[in-house]
This record gives structure tokens, sequence and C-alpha cells, in this order.
């Protein structure tokens, strides 16, 4: 009965905001006053494209990972509420995505992160534990900062809504008090987003749970911090369009650095991938720090191809676990002749990952070179394009020790049934074509992300359409 | 008054900070209180400090003309409050599940175990 509920709950959410996507891509942003308050004084929701197609894949990445856990979640699990508690998480995602306020921002991202640590710490082993320890306290800490930007943003500009804050930050001398704000922020937003000096809770914790768990987080929660960011220095601090940010930039690289050489001296399969998150958020905050209109479009594109890759990955070391007995690349092997169709799954969204083409992954690697040259940043181009070697590498890897090396005799292989096969394969089939079809048809795709690129630098239409909007019929 | 309290609010933060460094986690969760507390009194202070003036309209007036004190920063502490509470409890239900299960309390030791286990 819970995993019906939930699985038509996640289908409907992805309905729903396909629904919402269509309508901001035909009439333009969308904004609700909660309680008919006019803004800046209530509490607003605003879908933007950035939003609303964050949101399109929350849908998506819940309804796959749901599917997913159907076969793979134990019924001890279920008993204490895991379906429940995975849509409270999208709930949170979902809100922080679309919410125009700053505290309610906040609001949301506790509501995701309480519904993430019970997720996480859900089961019994006690390396789960030890990685809930971790995540648990950092983000605590990263609530905490978050909380402090908030009252000092309040307190120097007496505003919390995001389009009176942006219209009030337009102000030089209001906007170089506030300045140091925006550093806290970024350290708030980036501890979330696990960028370079605050990510190692990132691959402490992402292996413990299980696999349906960690393709939830891998995917989204990750993402949250970026958007946050995104937001914070499009629409509140933003740099004079076409000046980099050199901090940003810089932290950026170190980021894809640090996790690539992190992830090439892994042997664990969903070590490996926690890594590879870290380096590739150093690509999405890459063309947000370069602030041209290309930069933050491919920012934008490489968030939504991460986002559908990264699960998928982590949904294939499910599989490959469940079917091989383990998550150590040494003690795996042989999977290509059990299952080929599973191989050839794997295998198109590590090339995606790696910036293959014809793959969405090199479209949006393609698409930061440009933007990184147009702006003249050679050295984040360069550090780019060899992480993204060095992630090739790491990938073959995967590929010679799980997929082509035959099995070592200590493996004990049972093959799937049908219906695992059934519920384990269809997300990851669907995922894997839908980066392919990114790939092949980029134009509609990075069309949608131009506008959106168009939207966050005209933030004038933002801040006007929220203010004007004095909230429908009862102003 | 704003010195005194902008005071507090530093030593609070010092504490709080001090003890959140501490290689054990029941410090840790002290800590991290002490330090939730302080933000929260630093919201207060960042809504200006009024004294006995409450932000109600009298009868025979149509709005506030006097200044008055902000109620905005503590419907914010508020939430932060509860919200902060919440994960406090969480914090040390897990605390007690990390004595419980891995037997030490040092973060040293517990990412340690992270590591060696996850490789199973």
């Amino acid at each position: 009965m819970q995993r019906r509920i939930s699985f038509v709950g996640a289908a409907f959410l992805l309905y729903s905001s396909v629904l919402l996507l269509k309508e901001i891509l035909a009439s333009g942003i969308q904004v609700l006053q909660l309680g008919s308050w006019p803004a800046p004084y209530g509490i607003t929701f605003v879908a933007d494209i950035l939003s609303g197609t964050m949101v399109v894949i929350t849908g998506l990445i819940g309804l796959a990972s749901v599917t997913y856990s159907l076969q793979t979640i134990d019924r001890e699990r279920q008993a204490f509420g895991y379906y429940p508690v995975t849509l409270l998480l999208l709930f949170g995602i979902n809100g922080a995505f679309l919410t125009g306020d700053i505290f309610n921002l906040y609001v949301w991202f506790e509501v995701l992160l309480i519904s993430s640590f019970v997720l996480l710490s859900m089961g019994r082993s006690r390396s789960q534990i030890a990685g809930t320890v971790p995540y648990v306290v950092m983000n605590l800490l990263g609530s905490m900062l978050f909380l402090i930007a908030v009252g000092l943003l309040y307190g120097n500009t007496g505003s919390l809504n995001f389009a009176h804050l942006s219209l009030k930050l337009s102000d030089p001398v209001l906007a170089a008090v506030a300045q140091p704000i925006s550093l806290l922020l970024l350290g708030a937003f980036g501890l979330k987003a696990a960028i370079f000096p605050l990510f190692f809770w990132l691959p402490a914790s992402y292996p413990a749970p299980p696999v349906a768990v960690s393709a939830l987080f891998a995917g989204l929660l990750t993402k949250v911090g970026v958007y946050a960011l995104i937001r914070t220095f499009t629409l509140l601090f933003p740099l004079p369009l076409g000046e980099p940010n050199q901090l940003l930039i810089s932290i950026s690289g170190l980021t894809m650095i640090t996790g690539v050489l992190g992830a090439v001296a892994q042997n664990e399969f969903r070590r490996v991938l926690s890594f590879h998150i870290v380096s590739q958020i150093g690509y999405m905050t890459m063309g947000l720090a370069l602030n041209t209109r290309l930069g933050i479009a491919a920012s934008f594109f490489y968030i939504v191809h991460h986002i559908i890759v990264k699960t998928n990955l982590f949904f294939v070391s499910g599989v490959v676990q469940l079917s091989g007995g383990s998550f150590r690349l040494q003690q795996l092997g042989g999977t290509y002749r059990l299952s080929p169709f599973l191989s050839l799954l794997f295998l198109v969204s590590a090339f995606s990952l790696a910036g293959l083409p014809p793959l969405s992954g090199f479209w949006g690697k393609f698409l930061l070179a440009q933007a990184g040259l147009e702006s003249g940043q050679f050295p984040i181009v360069v550090i780019s394009l060899v992480v993204g070697l060095l992630t090739t590498f790491s990938m073959t890897k995967i590929w010679n020790e799980v997929f082509w090396k035959n099995a070592p005799n200590s493996a004990r292989i049972n093959p799937l049934n049908r219906t695992q096969q059934l519920y384990l394969l269809l997300p990851i089939t669907v995922l894997a074509l839908i980066t392919v079809v990114i790939g092949l048809f980029t134009d509609p795709f990075s069309s949608i992300a131009l506008r959106a690129a168009d939207e966050l630098i005209g933030k004038q239409a933002y801040v006007k359409l929220v203010l004007q909007n004095t909230g429908g019929a009862n102003p | 008054m704003e010195a005194f309290l902008a005071l507090i609010i530093g030593s609070l933060f010092a504490i709080g900070l001090y003890l959140v460094l501490q290689e054990h986690l029941v410090k840790l969760i002290f800590g991290i209180s002490i330090l939730s507390n302080a933000t929260n009194l630093l919201i207060f202070a960042s809504g200006r400090m009024t004294r006995g003036t409450p932000p109600l309209i009298p009868q025979d007036a149509a709005n506030l003309t006097t200044s008055f004190a902000n109620p905005l920063p503590e419907a914010l502490i508020l939430t932060a409050i509860v919200i902060s509470f919440g994960l406090l409890a969480f914090l040390v239900a897990l605390t007690y599940r990390t004595h419980r299960d891995l037997k030490s309390l040092n973060p040293d030791v517990i990412t340690n175990e992270s590591e060696n286990e996850s490789v199973l």
C-alpha cells in the first residue's frame, strides 16, 4: 500500500511539474503569493525556467528512485517509513527550488535535511551510522552559517524576499556593506554543494545508505546547493555581466581537480562515483563563475545532464552489487558476460559523464569550454578538459574491473530474476535514453538553457513581476 | 545595551566554536546548541533594539506612528528555535546510536570506521 501510494505520488509530482514547466515556457515566470499577502511581506513562490526545470528533474529522479526502491528496499526500512520520508525529501527539494524568500529557503533546506538524515541513518550497519555523523554535523553547521547570513542580510536591508533584496542591494553603498554576507552565503551553500574545501563529508556519507537513497542524494541534494549559489550570485550579489568571479573560478578549478584525483585513488564503486560528484560540481560553479550568458546557460545545461547521469550510475552500481555481491572493484567482474545490456547502459552513462560525443555530457563541457574561451579564462578551460580526461580514465577503470575482466573465483554471482530486471533496469534504461536524447537533439535543450540564462541575467523582469503581483483576487 | 548584546553573542560564538572543535561528539552537541542560540540572538539583534514600544496600534489610530519593536525577527527566531530543537534531538539520538554501535565518540575514529566498513 505504502509502495503504491508513493509510486503514484511521485508520478503525479512528475506530471504536475511538467505542466508547470510548460506553463513557464509558454507564458513566462509564474508567481504565487501565499496567503495573498503582497510581496515583500508575504511568502512568495516563484517559478522561472531554472526552478521549473529543476522541479521537473526532481520529479523524474524521484519517480526513478521510488521505482528502483520497490525491489531493493527491505521490509524493515519500509516499516520505519522509508517511502513517506522519501516523499518528504522530494517535497523539501521542490520547496527549495520554488521559493522566492530567503528565510523560507532556509526552512525548506531544513525540511530536506531532516528527511535526508533519516534516510541516511535508517538501517543497521555500522558504516551507515559512521557515514551519517559527519553528514549531520557538517550540514548543521552549514545551516547555521546560512541562518547567520539571513539574519545579517535582514539587519542590513530589512527584507527577506529575493526580489526585494535584489532591488535593495542594487544600491551600491548597501551592496558594499552586504558584501561579506555574500561570502557567508558562499560558505553555507558551498558546503551543501560540496565545493573545494568543504566537500569531505560527501564521500564519507554517500556510499553508506542503500543504493536507491545514494542515487537520490547524488542526483539532487548537492544540486540544491548549486541552485542556491546560482540564485545568490545572479539575483542578490551579481557582478557586472561578463566580469568573471575570480574567487569562484579558483574554487571551481580546485573542486574539479581534487574530486577527480580522489576518484582515481578509490577502489570501491560508489566511492569512485561520490568523488566524481565533487569534481562535477566544479563544472557547474565554473559556468556561474564565468558570469556570461553562455556560461550560466552552460551551468544550467550541465546540472540537468549531471543529475540524470549520476543518478543512473549509482543505479547501475546497485544492480552490479545485487548480482555480483559487492561494491569492491577487485571482487567484481564478468558483468559484461552476465548482462551485456546493463554494460551498455553503464557505458552510455559513464561516457556521458566523461563528456564523449554525442552524449549530453559532451555538450555540457563543450558549452562550458566555449564560454570559458570567450571570456578568456584559459587556465580553467584547460583544467576542465584535463579533468574530463581523468574522468574517462576512472570510468575505464570501473569498466575493466567490473564489466570486462573475468569474475574472480571468490565472487558469488546470482543473476537477477524477471521482476528485479523490470524494476531495476527500467529506470536505468529511461535515464540512459534521456542522456542520449539530450545529446542527439541538443538544440531545444540548449535554447531552453539560454532562455533560462537570459531570465537570470535580466533580473529586473523577475523583480518587477514579483513585487507588482499583489496576489490574485484580494490584495 | 547593544554593545553588551554584541559582546554576549560574540563570546557565545567563541564558546560554541571551541566546543565544536573538540574531539568528542557530546561536546560537539553542546557546541552546536550554543552556536544556534548565538545565531538566534544575532537575528534578534539585527532587528534593532527598541524598548517598551510593542508593535500595537492604539484603538483610536489607523496605523503606527511612533517607532516600535520589530516583531519579524522574533517570528524568524521562533521558527529557527523549533527547527534547531528538532535537529538537536536527532543528533542526540544519533550520538547514542554511535556510542552503542561503534563504541566511540571520537569523530576521527568514526570517520575511519566509515572508510573501513564501506569497502566490505
